[in-house]
């Protein structure tokens, strides 16, 4: 397990280092096309890129939670899915369990924040939380509480800080070329054969680094989601629990409403999927979930090793590094304990993730002795409630 | 002088590697205990609930009084056997476990007891103990390999010889007997 978080970070390290090459040359050219001189230019970008990222690692979480407007919940709102978090944290030995949060939204999507193991998050739609049955419920926060243990919040917001900031200079850098703001420079100094290059360069760089940075970005991000996939089927010991539950997200309409293209790599799934997406898409954060599905679903145990085999049969090569694999005892696929043997009570579901809603929005509930259940609304003043069937009074 | 200074050199890396062996060694088995600690949680979390679920289950089910006796029985012995070794432990939970299984079964029986609020929770609450002890088990054998194969394996084990670092034991559960399917007779 360290073993193959250490392999990550260490790939990691390199592509997000790789991408703080590119800032450090971006501002250097801009430094030298505005400044005529090259130090103004990095500090610029390095200050653009410290503000942000120390913003991001001290508030990114509570930022990404209030984006998508999510909601802590407690125990007893909502004790399967407590529970199910508690034993996912366990199974991967997690120092704390995550806060918890439910985002009011019909769209089907989970996703983790947090920059430490100490700090996590989970937050989950109500949509999906009423869909899934505790196996499925089970796999995908695993594959949550799997981005955790592996450190890949952290990664991927320092590696999205990189692209904004990236983003942003260029952006700021092409419009200020294009009002003029370089003249300034190529009077003061006459410019030479080799200053033409350098100016070239810097203005190739400056329209491809954004690209060249968000190639990366999305390069990193799928590799982590394959990662984390292959960390749930660990904890669980069950990817057909996983794989079902993608079978059935890849199959709702709905788009997370309070997602955007800063949030999209946290969510188990792409929240801006297109139906029949192209395998080699390179600009996407997630892959394919029919990849992800045939990858699980030919398992033929539920180690690393197994998945890295069934990963290898589909493309051809690797995506767990070797060290982790080297570790990896066989494991055999064992569903755990079943609630109960019925199938999925759809009904029994629905009614719980709404009480749970109306809970978390600070409702009364009232069960009235004819059977009519009251909800009140929290800016309700009086103290007495009629029920409107049977006319009873029912003091708040 | 080269001579002198190439001998400190390796003796200070020697000593380096000393340190940071014996430290992860030591990261190991703190690991290894903590994930031991978790599972015992769990475990005393599962004496709690039985005898709530006893209750509930005697208004219901009258007839189920051996069930229930073999799992009060079951529980009971697995509490006092709490400081014995790893193995006696694992053999005594896994029949508590399968006792419990057996009841789980049994209550199917009962459409009434299966429609009460109160051992709807209870229930919830026993499978994902019963849950949280096998995904606990699951990470303390993963850490117990983790820190046999360090104590065992070239360079380290010179190490772990040397400060006396003892091989952990695995909490096996007799699958056969843990998932042994219960009998059903029609007659």
């Amino acid at each position: 397990m360290w073993e193959q978080i250490r392999a990550n970070q260490i790939r990691s390290a390199i592509l997000v280092v790789s991408m703080g090459l590119l800032l450090f040359l971006l501002g250097y050219f801009i430094g030298l096309y505005f400044f005529g001189d090259a130090v103004p230019g990095v500090i610029i970008a390095l200050i653009v890129w410290a503000i942000m990222g120390l913003t991001a690692y001290f508030q990114g979480d509570s930022i990404m939670l209030s984006i998508s407007g999510a909601k802590k919940i407690t125990k007893s709102d909502h004790p399967r899915l407590y529970n199910v978090v508690e034993e996912m944290s366990i199974a991967a030995g997690l120092p704390k369990i995550p806060d918890i949060y439910i985002i009011d939204d019909p769209a089907l999507n989970a996703f983790a924040t947090g920059r430490d193991p100490e700090h996590a998050a989970v937050a989950i739609t109500s949509g999906l939380l009423q869909k899934l049955n505790r196996d499925e419920l089970q796999g995908v926060i695993g594959h949550e509480i799997g981005h955790i243990k592996n450190r890949d919040i952290l990664l991927m917001i320092m590696a999205g800080i990189m692209l904004g900031t990236i983003v942003i200079l260029a952006w700021f850098a092409q419009r200020a070329l294009f009002l003029g703001g370089g003249t300034r420079r190529r009077d003061s100094k006459g410019g030479g054969q080799g200053q033409v290059i350098i100016l070239l360069i810097g203005l190739v760089l400056m329209i491809l680094a954004p690209l060249f940075a968000q190639l990366l970005y999305y390069a990193i991000s799928r590799k982590r989601e394959y990662l984390a996939d292959a960390s749930s089927v660990l904890y669980t010991r069950y990817p057909e629990g996983l794989a079902s539950a993608l079978e059935k997200i890849a199959n709702s309409p709905v788009q997370v409403k309070s997602a955007n293209k800063a949030t999209a790599p946290m969510y188990i799934v792409n929240p801006f999927s297109k139906q029949g997406m192209n395998l080699s898409d390179l600009t996407s954060t997630h892959p394919p979930i029919a990849d992800r599905i045939r990858i699980l679903r030919s398992m033929a145990g539920a180690s690393f090793r197994d998945y890295e085999q069934a990963y290898r049969k589909l493309h051809g090569k690797g995506i767990v590094p070797n060290s982790a694999i080297a570790l990896s005892t066989s494991m055999p696929v064992t569903p755990h304990e079943k609630i109960s043997d019925e199938p999925f009570d759809k009904i029994e579901n629905t009614r719980e993730t709404s009480n749970l809603l109306w809970n978390i929005n600070r409702y009364k509930t009232i069960d009235c002795d004819c059977g009519v259940r009251l909800r009140i609304p929290p800016s309700y003043q009086a103290t007495t409630v009629q029920c409107p069937h049977c006319g009873r009074i029912h003091n708040l | 002088m080269i001579g002198l200074i190439v001998v400190v050199a390796i003796i200070i890396i020697l000593l380096l590697f000393i340190i940071s062996t014996y430290n992860g060694l030591v990261g190991l088995r703190n690991q290894m205990k903590n994930a031991w600690a978790q599972i015992d949680v769990q475990l005393k979390r599962r004496y709690d609930l039985i005898p709530n679920l006893v209750e509930t289950v005697k208004g219901y089910a009258k007839h189920e009084r051996e069930t229930l006796e073999k799992v009060t029985q079951a529980r009971n012995i697995a509490m006092g056997a709490a400081s014995s070794g790893v193995g006696e432990r694992a053999r005594l939970e896994g029949e508590l476990s399968a006792a419990l299984s057996r009841l789980m079964v049994v209550v199917e029986r009962y459409p009434e007891l299966k429609a009460n609020q109160n051992f709807l929770a209870l229930q919830e609450e026993l499978t994902s103990t019963e849950n949280k002890i096998s995904f606990a088990r699951q990470y303390f054998n993963d850490s117990v390999l983790k820190y046999n194969n360090k104590i065992q394996m070239f360079p380290s084990n010179i190490i772990a010889n040397m400060t006396g670092f003892k091989p952990g034991e695995f909490f096996e559960v007799q699958a056969a007997n843990e998932r042994e399917a219960p009998k059903v007779s029609f007659t």
